[in-house]
């Protein structure tokens, strides 16, 4: 069953807060990961490993350019067409 | 039977799975060879997320090629997974961003000693620090970026990387007798974290598209990663002090 934008939320929450110690609650969908959630380009690139790892899906460097706000980022994953 | 069969190496420089140093891991171990990697700080998380990435798992200790306890301290981490080693692999450069960019005239002395500090005398500091390690000899490889001419925004990485290309050769100098191969592959632009931080790296990557006169890939790292494998194997035992350019020939071109 594909998972919920919800559940892909929660996912993404967790690993922004053991990579950049961020308050899972902080990160919410319309939040920036750089302006509003400080998360720099290093930790940005570990965020992407580790959902890559999370979701099982493949996040492209071209593609993560795009991924501004929290929200880009669970859609993305969502259409990745992510199952669990 | 591998190029590399029965080889231990130390291999820095792993950040992301664009790192040159990944893709000469990968190889590496397709050859034969038992890889440790080395990180350091904040970034060594990542490297031990990429690290699993590899044909097979690779453990990660920790080295800040400028900290001289992490250093002392290299054959005991080390030794936790290999006797003893046969290559080194030194993929490590960094930059603060004063030092780059088109400031060259104005970049005071700090920036500069930190280029200098984690770009070029790391290879001696490295080397030296492994060499304990490799009582029957063994070759050391490093990565350089053709520092024989000046580049645009490259600046005082530039600079770093002829000291790089000097230090090479005088550790070829000294550790010859100890039957320590010292070498560098110069390669051409590769878009890796590393290179993402240089201000005109595009630039960099464009004069390839129309010098080169083989065809260029800036998202593959593979060709220098190979190159590097040959360096760390048996088949270049008499080669030392040398700088081998994996550039597309650019190097050789007048324009
Ligand atoms: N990418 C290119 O276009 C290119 C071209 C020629 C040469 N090179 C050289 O290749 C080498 C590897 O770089 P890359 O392009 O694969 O980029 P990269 O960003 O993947 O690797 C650079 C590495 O340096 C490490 N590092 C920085 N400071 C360190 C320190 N104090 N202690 C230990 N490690 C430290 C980082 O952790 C990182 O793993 C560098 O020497 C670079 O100058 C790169």
């Amino acid at each position: 069953m594909a998972l919920s934008q919800q559940e892909i939320l929660a996912g993404l929450a967790e690993i922004v807060n053991e990579v950049a110690g961020i308050p899972a609650s902080d990160v919410q969908m319309d939040k920036s990961f750089t302006d509003d959630l400080d998360v720099d380009s290093l930790s940005m690139v570990e965020v992407v490993v580790a959902a890559e790892e999370k979701f099982g899906v493949r996040i492209p460097d071209d593609d993560v350019k795009n991924l501004k706000t929290v929200g880009d980022a669970v859609t993305y994953i969502e259409k990745a067409g992510v199952t669990a | 039977m591998g190029l590399l069969t029965g080889k231990r190496l130390l291999i820095t420089g792993v950040l992301t799975e664009a790192s040159i140093a990944f893709d000469t891991a990968r190889l590496a171990q397709d050859e034969g060879a038992q890889v440790v990697l080395s990180s350091y700080g904040r970034v060594r998380r990542l490297t031990e997320r990429i690290a699993g990435r590899l044909p097979q798992p690779a453990p990660v200790i920790e080295l800040d090629v400028t900290n001289v306890d992490d250093l002392a301290a290299l054959p005991e981490r080390v030794g936790e997974h290999l006797d003893g080693l046969d290559g080194v692999v030194h993929a490590i450069a960094f930059a603060p961003e004063a030092a780059l960019g088109g400031n060259f005239l104005n970049t005071g002395w700090d920036d500069v000693a930190t280029a200098f500090h984690v770009s070029a005398y790391s290879l001696k500091a490295l080397t030296t620090a492994a060499l304990p390690m490799m009582p029957d000899g063994g070759s050391v490889v490093g990565l350089d970026f053709d520092a024989t001419v000046a580049w645009p925004l490259y600046d005082w990485m530039g600079v770093a990387k002829a000291a790089l290309e000097s230090c090479s050769r005088y550790l070829a100098r000294d550790l010859g007798k100890q039957n320590v191969r010292v070498n560098l592959v110069s390669a051409g632009p590769i878009r890796t974290m590393a290179a993402k931080g240089i201000p005109g790296f595009e630039g960099l990557a464009a004069i390839w598209e129309t010098r080169a006169p083989l065809a260029w890939d800036v998202a593959d790292a593979e060709p220098a990663a190979r190159a590097i494998v040959a360096l760390l194997s048996d088949w270049f035992p008499k080669t030392t002090g040398e700088i081998v350019h994996v550039d597309g020939g650019v190097h050789a071109m007048g324009s």
